[in-house]
């Protein structure tokens, strides 16, 4: 059973950097707009592993879409900062009661679910877009872009959260 | 000591995130300056052929737009071709020719960030290096920066860090071109001087004092200009020729006197200090 949860978790890492860097890199809706799916690896993560071993394989997600799309190490920057937050923001959405042995993401309400989605790819891109454009002069581009590119990842995630669901876990 | 690793124990969690935070922000804003990290770009083994793999692929769908675009190039050369001057035809020996030309293919493209980066098929096995330019057969595309044995990155004009010289068709008027990060089809001309007249639809060149590009390759045309009067220049707006959303076939250029060019400059610039 851990060998299969650790299997379909290295299947996913796998899989999501291929579907950002191959597909949703090159969707550009409007010029602009490319959904980051691959902060969906952070939602469907276990509770329960290692955090340490989490924040390490966040880095070298985020490094692996850097490293494809050429954008240095911002990917990587940001998705740690999610994967550090990440007890923080589910203690806000669901409460202690996370802390609990027998609590599952599918045992929570959805709006819960959708809270902590948008949570995390909120703080993901702000931190993204601030590194990317890298001046305070842009503000209105970068709070633009949060909002823009913001609202396409989480419709995007939640359509494939809904698709493969996690409910065998 | 007991207490620094009761410490460490505590909060490795922190130490670890800031130990990751603190690296990919050196890579990032190391790479901010002219010369990025030799490894850290998509011109390697691994994500160079899965992009050309993908790219094999897609390929397909577009041959007939691409063939047709090279049809339309062969019949601007043939036309240039026919209606010369009579001159006797250029040597063929081509030991000495100043600027080399590789054909090449767009596997990855990116245009909607704010530092684009595009990767080609060729690498140093055919013989690119760093600061070839690369055009298309409508305009300029961008300058090569990092090469692995069969692929290379090129810096697209489309990329904050890119600075290219241009100037005005048929004058002496150089600047230099930038982009502004805002619309992928528009890029900006700076430095074009206030006694200089401008026209909406005058063409735009690479100019003459690049060693990159030789001169005359069309960059664009002016869409707007603006020019306020605290300004000593004017601020002005180009149309790119190329559609920068659906290049494929590249031409990369060596200039094989760059390498006398720089050294010749770079010792003029130590003698003078």
């Amino acid at each position: 059973m851990i060998s299969n949860s650790y299997f379909i978790n290295i299947l996913r890492f796998v899989l999501l950097i291929l579907v950002q860097v191959l597909i949703f890199n090159n969707l550009n809706f409007f010029g602009y707009i490319n959904p980051m799916v691959y902060i969906l690896f952070l939602y469907w993560y276990p509770i329960r592993e290692k955090r340490a071993l989490f924040i390490l394989l966040s880095f070298l997600l985020g490094l692996m879409v850097d490293w494809f799309s050429d954008t240095m190490a911002i990917h990587a920057a940001a998705t740690v900062t999610i994967a550090y937050l990440r007890p923080m923001i589910m203690r806000f959405c669901f409460g202690v009661n996370y802390e609990f042995q027998n609590f599952k993401l599918t045992n929570t309400t959805k709006a819960q679910q959708i809270t902590f989605l948008a949570l995390l790819i909120i703080v993901h891109h702000l931190i993204f877009f601030t590194l990317e454009i890298f001046s305070f002069e842009n503000t209105l581009l970068i709070l633009k872009k949060v909002f823009s590119i913001g609202m396409a990842t989480i419709i995007i995630c939640l359509l494939l959260s809904s698709l493969f669901s996690v409910s065998k876990e | 000591m007991q207490q620094i690793i009761n410490f460490i124990l505590r909060y490795k969690n922190f130490l670890l995130y800031a130990f990751l935070l603190g690296i990919s922000l050196i890579f990032t804003i190391r790479s901010q300056s002219y010369h990025r990290s030799k490894f850290f770009n998509s011109a390697n083994w691994l994500t160079g052929n899965i992009y050309s793999t993908t790219n094999d692929i897609t390929t397909y769908f577009g041959l007939g737009e691409e063939n047709r675009k090279l049809v339309e190039e062969n019949k601007r050369l043939r036309i240039l071709l026919f209606n010369r001057e009579k001159e006797p035809l250029p040597p063929l020996d081509t030991t000495n020719i100043t600027y080399k030309v590789f054909p090449g293919h767009v596997i990855k493209n990116s245009y909607s960030l704010p530092r684009n980066y595009i990767t080609i098929d060729k690498g140093s096995a055919n013989g690119l290096k760093t600061d070839m330019g690369v055009i298309t057969a409508q305009g300029v595309l961008g300058i090569v920066e990092n090469t692995s044995k069969n692929f290379a990155t090129v810096q697209s004009i489309l990329n904050t860090n890119s600075r290219i010289n241009a100037k005005l068709k048929n004058t002496n008027n150089y600047g230099s071109l930038v982009w502004d990060a805002k619309d992928y089809q528009t890029v900006q001309l700076r430095d074009i001087e206030r006694m200089v007249t401008l026209r909406i639809g005058d063409t735009v060149v690479t100019g003459a004092s690049s060693s990159i590009f030789p001169e005359n390759i069309p960059i664009g045309v002016i869409k707007n200009f603006d020019l306020s009067n605290s300004q000593s220049s004017y601020n002005i707006d180009i149309k790119l020729f190329s559609d920068m959303t659906t290049v494929k076939n590249v031409y990369i250029i060596a200039n094989t006197q760059r390498k006398e060019i720089i050294e010749l400059e770079s010792r003029t610039s130590n003698d003078q200090q």
